[in-house]
């Protein structure tokens, strides 16, 4: 079989095995059109690679572990990451390789080439997949593009294609993905042209940027724009951007970096340049018989056209779709560090002294007309934080992921989630606050008199040390009584954290994660030697930024807690009130006030609803994300209600919706961790990796198949909890 | 939750489209299994297969009715891993008599009808598994159990 044809070599009838970007260069070449020297290997090599090395069996499994419409986005990324570890561990069969390893190493030798996805359904007039499929730049050496190669074809299966699986048809058993290969060229001034402006038929659009393209079709250099008239090939208007910074060939692919300041100056495209640009597209509209979205460079003076395809109608997200909103999570490293010194310098302090500066103030003391004001003060501020955590925490996550692929395509290790063990044992806030639980469950343990007194509910003789240390836990995390984000009901009273501390003083403390530290050395090694030298520093430095987005995965949650916590202080102040009066004397501005800002019930987990028959359905084994390795037994606490939380046992299993950071606090008391909410890298997955317990994700109905009392077993290994007796 | 209605849709759509089943039985602790011709109540409360009585299974079940009765939709095909269903009944068997025997054999029949002679044959018996417990596995690894009430 032939997996691979150059450009000059495709036909018409190839098209669906080159795909449209393939195809579209073929025929730019055989029009006479400069393109760069390209090759496509065609989708008969990735059918063959995934009927042989049994991937396609694996993806079909992959797929079906859950109902898709109950994945959210952090599973489909999970989803989306283990397929593609599939297809970076599988090697391809020997003769495919040997085949397009001797065609590569012919036309391209080592020079620098780009690896290209080319869906056979993309880039044609109905649909566009831009965005969907990975692209690479930059590949040097043969080993290097096969690596890029099966790269690709695993995006086939990226998280964005998940995402519009419907939309773009995607079928395990019908779909497949061809590939362009491509020689570099590394042009000092790049662009795309629109040859029809999609609001205006009369004009076409231009946009020109300094050095690679990649900047521009991210998003991260801000291009000059050109408005041109389609008939006259003339400039209507120019509006040139700041010219702050370009991309440039570096480690991972592309880099960027400032522009020297002789280019910013003047814009990348003379006059004379515009024209000719926008002349070569039209004549790429004429050859395809459709207005065109060309991608262009100039190779010193020589214009190269680098793809064309049919303009086609930006995707309209409906309103409540939010797979856009998600898909602008994927940042460029740059981005990501900008965000890192807006979090950590502005946000994150900022947090702290908005929750220090209410802290400050009493709302006991306060009349109730202040007090209704203080609660809409209060709520305005909190709301302000919720705002800003989805607009830039909630982007940061992507840091962790953003170092998982790379770490995951340098270290090819079996499992796909080996790198969080390099991102742990950093000093999360939440580790921090169960150590101070830890402290004071201590000093219960070592002194009779203060567990009984304390077990009587009389903190009248508390000893100093212990009040000043409860004190100063309370003033940082609160009294545990509410919960900390998204909660509306509290119980008044430090109660339920005296129980909780006399629960752990039962039981000596936790070991803790019993990661050893070579272990995480030899991680940190097999990463940074997979690196040459000059990309080592990059490396490092990625991996610094990995692990600042995983501690604060965790940490944003506190630091907003502690300023929703100061607004249901307020709230718990004005519910109080309320309830000393009658419901005609209760004071009307503060009854208006909660109803305003919506502190009403909470409805909490249902409970399961017993069958109408006199049968009894049961779960025997439930299947999730396996999101923290081992094998744990023991007694099922079910958290439906906040409440919940006080009774939990030491050695019990934690059996919960979503753990949330004030969650995290049972933790060291638990034997594993059981969550409805799906992912690896969510709250409950972090804090069981900490205290390296066994833990399982995603398990749609684990709040209502699971019973307080149940016993169950937690097979972190493969992500299976079996309710009853079992083998263990 | 997979409501109780679903799983006994699921349960009657796979009885349906299936027409063979193993049979597990034993004999002084070693187990014992064959496949055999199936159909099952409309109420799901029993299983019931045909048998020489000169057979293993029939000596087995004679000696102890306790049984394991699997009904799966694989197909022999890779894809089985996420697409097929399987479904374990256990119960106990005995045989049929009785007044109901012929209607129930005249449904049994409608499934197989190729086995009438066999079915009419004076050496088969008709047997009834009385299902105490269905366990359904679906997605490769996921088990709900339902237990019949009486």
């Amino acid at each position: 079989m032939n997996w691979i044809l150059s450009a000059e070599e495709i036909q018409s009838g190839d098209r669906n095995r080159v795909g449209g970007k393939g195809y579209a260069l073929s025929l730019l070449a055989k029009n006479g059109f400069r393109i760069p020297k390209t090759v496509c290997i065609t989708s008969d090599a990735y059918h063959e690679f995934v009927l042989r090395t049994g991937l396609r069996e694996r993806i079909l499994l992959e797929l079906h572990r859950k109902d898709f419409k109950e994945m959210r986005w952090e599973e489909i990324w999970d989803c989306a990451t283990r397929i593609r570890n599939m297809f970076l561990t599988k090697p391809l069969p020997d003769d495919v390789a040997q085949e397009i390893r001797a065609a590569i190493g012919d036309r391209f030798r080592d020079k620098s080439v780009a690896v290209r996805s080319s869906a056979p359904e993309e880039d044609d007039a109905r649909s566009s997949f831009a965005g969907l499929h990975e692209s690479f730049i930059n590949v040097i050496g043969a080993e290097s593009i096969l690596k890029h190669i099966r790269l690709v074809w695993a995006s086939l299966w990226s998280d964005a294609a998940l995402l519009y699986r419907q939309e773009i048809g995607l079928d395990v058993e019908k779909s497949s993905m061809a590939v362009v290969v491509q020689e570099s060229v590394a042009g000092d001034r790049s662009g795309v042209v629109f040859t029809q402006n999609p609001n205006d038929e009369n004009q076409g659009i231009i946009e020109s940027v300094y050095g690679l393209n990649q900047g521009l079709v991210d998003g991260t250099v801000e291009p000059d724009r050109w408005i041109m008239d389609r008939t006259r090939n003339a400039i209507l208007t120019h509006t040139p951007p700041a010219r702050k910074s370009w991309m440039i060939p570096g480690p991972d692919g592309v880099r960027l970096a400032e522009l020297p300041a002789e280019k910013s100056s003047h814009p990348p495209l003379k006059p004379r340049d515009v024209g000719l640009v926008f002349k070569t597209a039209r004549q790429a509209e004429e050859s395809f018989k459709m207005p065109q979205d060309v991608e262009w460079t100039y190779d010193g003076d020589s214009l190269v056209l680098l793809q064309s395809r049919p303009i086609t109608t930006l995707r309209s997200d409906k309103p409540g779709d939010e797979r856009g909103w998600y898909l602008s999570l994927h940042r460029s490293f740059d981005n990501l560090k900008d965000l890192r010194r807006k979090i950590e310098d502005e946000l994150i302090p900022g947090m702290i002294a908005v929750a220090e500066s209410l802290s400050a103030i009493d709302p006991v003391k306060m009349t109730d007309q202040a007090l209704a004001a203080e609660i809409k003060k209060r709520w305005e501020i909190n709301h302000k934080w919720v705002n800003i955590y989805w607009a830039d925490f909630i982007p940061y996550a992507h840091g962790v992921r953003m170092f998982g692929q790379v770490y995951n395509d340098a270290v090819q290790p079996d499992d796909p989630y080996e790198f969080i063990d390099l991102l742990t044992n950093t000093d999360m806030a939440s580790i921090a606050r169960n150590n101070m639980l830890m402290d004071l469950a201590g000093m219960i343990r070592n002194d009779q008199d203060l567990a009984e007194s304390l077990k009587q509910g009389d903190d009248s003789g508390l000893d100093d040390k212990f009040r000043l240390l409860t004190d100063e836990f309370i003033d940082k995390f609160g009294d545990l009584s509410c919960a900390v984000t998204g909660g509306k009901n509290c119980v008044l009273g430090t109660g339920p954290l005296y129980r909780l501390l006399l629960e752990m003083a039962k039981h000596p403390p936790p070991a803790g994660s019993d990661k050893k530290l070579h272990r995480i050395d030899r991680l940190h090694q097999a990463y940074i030697t997979s690196f040459d030298d000059d990309q080592r520093a990059w490396a490092e430095e990625l991996l610094e930024l990995a692990r600042s987005s995983y501690q604060l995965r965790d940490d944003d949650n506190i630091y907003l807690g502690r300023i929703e916590a100061q607004l249901l202080t307020a709230v718990q102040e004005a519910k109080r009130r309320l309830k000393e009066h009658s419901d005609e004397q209760a004071p009307k501005i503060l009854k208006q006030v909660l109803a305003e800002v919506d502190f009403g019930s909470i409805s909490p987990t249902s409970a399961p609803v017993p069958t109408a028959s006199g049968d009894k359905l049961q779960a025997r084994q439930l299947l999730g994300q396996p999101a923290g390795p081992g094998i744990a037994k023991g007694r099922a606490r079910v958290i439906r209600k906040h409440s919940d939380l006080a009774d939990f046992k030491y050695g019990e299993v934690l059996v919960c919706d979503a753990v949330d950071p004030n969650i995290t606090f049972v933790v060291p008391l638990a034997t594993a961790v059981v969550e409805r909410r799906g992912g690896m890298l969510i709250h409950g997955a972090i804090i069981a990796r900490e205290y390296g317990l066994p833990c399982i994700t995603g398990i749609p109905d684990a709040t209502t198949l699971i019973e307080t009392g149940d016993q169950i077993t937690v097979d972190g290994y493969l992500g299976i909890v079996t309710l009853g007796d079992t083998g263990l | 939750m997979i409501p109780d209605d679903q799983f006994r849709q699921r349960l009657a759509e796979l009885f349906r489209s299936q027409h063979l089943a193993t049979l597990s039985t034993h004999n002084e602790g070693q187990p014992y299994a064959s496949l055999v011709a199936f159909h099952a109540s409309e109420d799901l409360k029993r299983i019931y297969f045909v048998t020489p009585t000169t057979t293993r299974k029939f000596a087995n079940l004679t000696a102890d009715n306790r049984v394991a009765v699997m009904v799966n939709s694989s197909t022999n095909q890779a894809s089985d891993f996420h697409k097929a269903i399987s479904v374990t009944a256990v119960g106990r068997a005995e045989v049929v008599i009785g007044s109901d025997r012929d209607s129930i054999l005249d449904q049994y029949l409608a499934k197989h009808s190729h086995l009438e002679e066999f079915v009419r044959s004076p050496s088969c018996v008709f047997v009834g598994v009385a299902v105490n417990t269905y366990y359904m596995v679906k997605n490769f690894q996921n088990v709900m159990e339902l237990h019949l009430g009486p």
